[in-house]
């Protein structure tokens, strides 16, 4: 038998391996299944490092995992102020994991703003590791305390942990040498080595990844170090922790992993798409949050074939970049909403040309300029439906962080196959939250077919493939194919301008049988439960992992609910619509006021019911699995 | 079909306009300046068997945004104003290919003035023809950023409220390695600075004055018409003293704030000898001198036509093209395997590969 650790998530039970061999002296180890833990604290106090290290070696240590960055717009708001609060949430778990978690077992806050504002998250009876030194005069009066809630008994029900990391990495570093300003930034790896002691984290991947990092500057390596260590020990050897908790490595897939952010993905995919097909990706971006880590992490990787340009604006983003694939490369840009709306008359020119382009939407709560770093699912009909003029584009969702790889390489597969501007769209979840991804092999990924055309008999620069209804790709410089585009209406053969009626109608019909014969290329449907039942939930993009986790509850109850979620967009699947029919009821939740639910009600005159949330947060598992309880009866008997 | 232009070791032909244009009918209105430019543009590319299999033509949109329909070479008609962006990206993506970017006033320096601006800076190679005529033509007579100030257009009944933008100034200002002025009509000038832009490695940038004879007709009659040419326009002419008017007989002078004033040239009483007068000079390495030129407007000063301004650069896509020679040293490409397995990884279960 063993008691409750306030580190393990309540309710969790007994550990399934019961209690581990004692180790060194005060620590007793217990087995957990998953913790959710978050780091927050003011913008300055490094907390998204902190996350970001904790996944790192989290991930190297088996545990699959899911996290979530939460910053603020600005990039230093006043210290200590309620908008200058950071945060980063991560689950690990020895089983797999569809979320970063609802809510959090233990919270790491560093300031009073950063309880304040995090503190309505953390379960009841959950851990509370405060920097009581930061809990000063000024501070609560900044964060809009009144009285000190370390002293007022307001947190009676967490267990608290009261830590003066201030002081302590400042004694921890008193002799480095550094000033106390210097030592004030060092008080994030305090908290991390405490966290490290806490959940039972190997400190070597850690003291060497801190080498690499500050690599250029050993004496504040070797401080970050101390503070580290100094954590570490203090939670080894303070009287206030009873206990650590492990999570065993999960059993997932046999193979080769790396714990990779959306944006990464992102950006990998499009270089795997170019070494798939042999084209050069040309990138052409303009500087926008949260797509542009895309652009920074190609910018590394003119080797492998990727060139890019950091371009004037958003309109020249894209048109530098339809301008690359012109010239018979992959032309890509990365934006985010308003971003995207500034692109809305190059897609068009793009949609005219009939050349392949790839255009990324890293979403963000809208409109305007909105809320720049949460995420949202808010632009899916701008992207269906937001240019002039009759004017079908392919678009596609991706739905985690690592899948964004696939999705990646999906767009570019499609855009170069039927000639055509694609939309992927991503979010500010999926761009910055981050999971571990099965490296592929080579052999894992079919090839892109890459045709241009040389042979000058009898060209005509709209002949299409029967098949695919794809123009020929001709590069500039092959003898004998001279020719002229433009986004005037063109004959539907020679490519001339054309103002004739019905060559304009026939124009565009053919763009939008294109586009809806990308149809025929689809796998099977991303269906999880029987093709019939009570209730599907029909969802896009990265509310995947919220979805397929609550649905796997309900199931779990006997509830009759499936899971279909859409890769695609435009066109859609082939067999949705009957999927749909074959259900009592159908609930689409989307991260916006009801986009795609109006789509499918549109197009297959389902009774479709919306479930919407724009908080700039995703979904959680628990909020989901609420409504699909509303909508399904309990367990049946037969 | 045969292409003539991309014939190599044959004997040589004799190329004409003919083999640089499509078989697209032309259809600008009769009597505008575009079809002068299109005829020297042709002719210039024949005189120097330029490649059309190798020549693209990016344009944006207007009257002069047509242009590329009319060229037998590879061809953009884009969207309005963003010409520029296109070029770049195809310049930068394929840096062999010979590009040309045809505007105008209202596409180059109103909506598309971003692009202009920075495809300038960057010193990419393109060719950029500026067909100025002072007035929105394919939108029918609206006033344009080079439009003069107080001009009643349909837009504008109580006169247009703005100053002009002067192109030339605006392209030094960007920093232009190289900038030219010619009159559509002056068809042997205009050749010789079609061919200067050839020759330019990086941005080159001509403003061509040019007539639109339905909308702004005469916009540029009081300094083409034969009487009064040589006294209104003064053309530059590198290492050449600036002389201008009947017979060179004027020259220019510049003081200590770049005013300049006309003196009568020669050896007689208050007359200043021809030595004295300042040659002009196109590398001069500051833009200053060359700002100071794009300044001269009637009817105070003679209008400059000719080349402001010729300097080397290293080009944008040089640059690009260098720092890839550091990093693929031999232009292979990494194995893609290397970036999947960047950074920290893990191998779980039993097939995992060993790291």
């Amino acid at each position: 038998m063993t008691t409750q650790s306030p580190l393990s998530p309540p309710g969790a039970g007994a550990p399934a391996g019961g209690p581990l061999p004692t180790q060194p002296k005060n620590r007793s180890v217990a087995e957990r299944e998953s913790v959710v833990i978050r780091f927050c604290g003011d913008s300055g106090d490094g907390m998204q490092l902190t996350g970001t290290e904790f996944t790192r070696v989290t991930a190297l240590a088996g545990n699959d995992l899911s996290t979530l960055p939460d910053f603020p717009a600005e990039i230093r708001a006043p210290a200590g102020s309620i908008a200058g609060v950071s945060g980063y949430q991560l689950q690990f778990s020895s089983r797999e994991v569809f979320t970063p978690g609802d809510q959090p077992h233990t919270l790491v806050a560093m300031n009073p703003a950063a309880l304040k504002a995090n503190l309505a998250d953390l379960v009841p009876g959950g851990a509370l590791v405060v920097n009581t030194g930061a809990f000063t005069k000024p501070n609560l009066q900044k964060a809009g305390y009144e009285s000190n809630p370390l002293e007022d008994g307001s947190l009676e029900r967490y267990h608290v942990h009261q830590v003066d990391v201030t002081k302590l990495t400042a004694l921890a570093l008193k002799d480095t040498g550094l000033s106390s300003k210097e030592i004030g930034r060092c008080k994030n790896f305090f908290a991390l080595g405490l966290a490290f002691w806490m959940y039972n984290r190997p400190t070597e991947p850690e003291i060497e990844s801190i080498k690499q990092k500050f690599g250029k500057k050993p004496e504040l390596a070797d401080a970050n170090i101390k503070a580290f260590l100094a954590g570490y020990n203090y939670g080894e050897t303070a009287e206030i922790f009873t206990e650590s908790v492990e999570v065993k490595p999960a059993p997932i897939a046999a193979g080769t992993y790396r714990n990779i952010m959306g944006n990464s993905a992102t950006a990998i995919g499009l270089v795997t798409a170019g070494h798939l097909s042999g084209l050069d990706i040309f990138f052409a971006g303009y500087p926008i949050t949260p797509a542009s880590s895309i652009l920074h992490e190609l910018s590394n990787y003119r080797a492998y074939g990727v060139t890019t340009f950091q371009c004037e604006d958003e309109i020249a983003a894209i048109g530098a970049a339809l301008g690359g694939s012109f010239g018979g490369q992959l032309g890509v840009t990365a934006s985010s909403g308003p971003g995207i709306a500034l692109k809305g008359e190059f897609m068009g020119l793009a949609v005219s040309l009939e050349l392949p382009l790839v255009i990324i939407n890293v979403q963000r709560g809208g409109p305007s300029t909105g809320l720049p770093t949460k995420t949202e699912q808010a632009d899916l009909l701008q992207a269906l439906y937001g240019r002039n003029g009759e004017c079908p584009i392919p678009v596609l969702a991706a739905m985690t962080p690592a899948d964004c790889f696939d999705a990646t390489i999906e767009a570019c597969r499609v855009a170069v196959k039927h000639m055509t501007p694609v939309v992927l769209l991503t979010d500010g979840y999926l761009a910055n939250g981050s999971e571990p991804w099965l490296v592929p092999k080579k052999g894992d990924l079919a090839p892109i077919e890459v045709k241009f055309r040389t042979d000058p008999a009898g060209y005509e620069v709209y002949e299409r493939d029967p098949e695919t209804l794809a123009r020929a790709w001709v590069r500039p410089g092959t003898p004998g194919l001279t020719h002229r585009v433009g986004g005037l209406e063109k004959d539907a053969l020679t490519g001339n301008v054309s103002y004739d009626p019905v060559n304009h109608e026939v124009m565009c019909q053919t763009r939008a049988d294109k586009v809806a014969r990308v149809a025929r290329g689809f796998g099977t449907l991303h269906l999880t439960g029987p093709d019939h039942g009570e209730l599907l939930v029909c969802g896009w993009g990265s509310t995947y992992g919220a979805i397929a986790q609550s649905v796997e509850l309900a199931r779990a109850e006997g509830r009759r609910v499936s899971h279909v979620h859409l890769r695609w967009l435009n066109p859609l699947h082939g067999e949705l619509g009957a999927l749909l029919k074959r259900f009592d009821k159908v609930l689409v939740p989307e991260m916006n006021l009801g986009q795609l639910v109006k789509v499918l009600r549109a197009e297959f005159l389902v009774d479709a019911q919306s479930f919407t949330k724009v908080q700039g947060k995703p979904f959680t598992v628990s909020e989901l699995k609420a409504r699909i309880d509303q909508l399904t009866s309990p367990k049946e008997r037969s | 079909m045969s292409n003539p232009t991309s014939m190599e070791g044959a004997a040589p032909i004799k190329l004409t306009r003919k083999d640089y244009a499509s078989d697209q009918d032309v259809r600008w209105c009769p009597g505008c300046g575009d079809y002068a430019i299109l005829a020297q543009v042709q002719k210039v590319f024949a005189d120097l068997r330029l490649d059309r299999d190798k020549t693209v033509f990016v344009s944006g949109i207007g009257c002069s945004s047509r242009f590329p329909y009319y060229m037998n070479t590879y061809g953009v008609h884009s969207i309005h104003g963003r010409a520029p962006a296109i070029a770049s990206g195809l310049k930068v993506a394929r840096p062999e290919l010979a590009i040309w970017v045809v505007t105008g006033d209202g596409d180059g320096l109103s909506i598309g003035g971003n692009h202009l601006i920075h495809a300038i800076r960057r010193n990419i190679d393109l060719k950029i023809l500026l067909f100025n005529n002072r007035i929105y033509g394919l939108t029918k007579g609206q006033y344009s950023p080079t439009s003069e100030f107080g001009k009643r257009t349909v837009s504008t009944p109580h006169g247009v409220p703005d100053r002009p933008f002067n192109p030339v100034a605006v392209a030094l200002g960007a920093g232009a390695t190289f900038v030219a002025r010619a009159f559509d009509t002056d068809t042997d000038h205009l050749q010789a600075m079609l061919r200067r832009a050839h020759a330019h490695k990086g941005t080159a940038f001509i403003e061509i004055y040019q007539n639109c004879n339905v909308f702004n007709d005469g916009a540029f009659e009081h300094l083409a018409e034969k009487k009064v040419h040589d006294e209104r326009v003064i053309a530059l002419e590198h290492g050449k003293p600036l002389l201008f008017g009947p017979g060179k007989s004027k020259g220019l002078r510049f003081d200590a704030h770049g005013r300049a004033t006309a003196v009568e040239v020669g050896e007689g009483p208050g007359q200043v000898p021809v030595g004295a007068i300042a040659c002009h000079d196109e590398s001069v390495d500051s833009s200053g001198y060359a700002f100071v030129l794009s300044q001269l407007d009637y009817p105070t000063n003679p209008v400059p036509i000719g080349i402001f301004r010729a300097v080397e650069r290293p080009t944008y896509e040089q640059t690009v093209e260098e720092q890839a020679r550091k990093v693929a040293p031999t232009g292979a490409r990494k194995d893609i395997e290397t970036l999947w397995h960047q950074g920290d990884t893990w191998v779980a279960g039993s097939g995992g590969d060993a790291e």
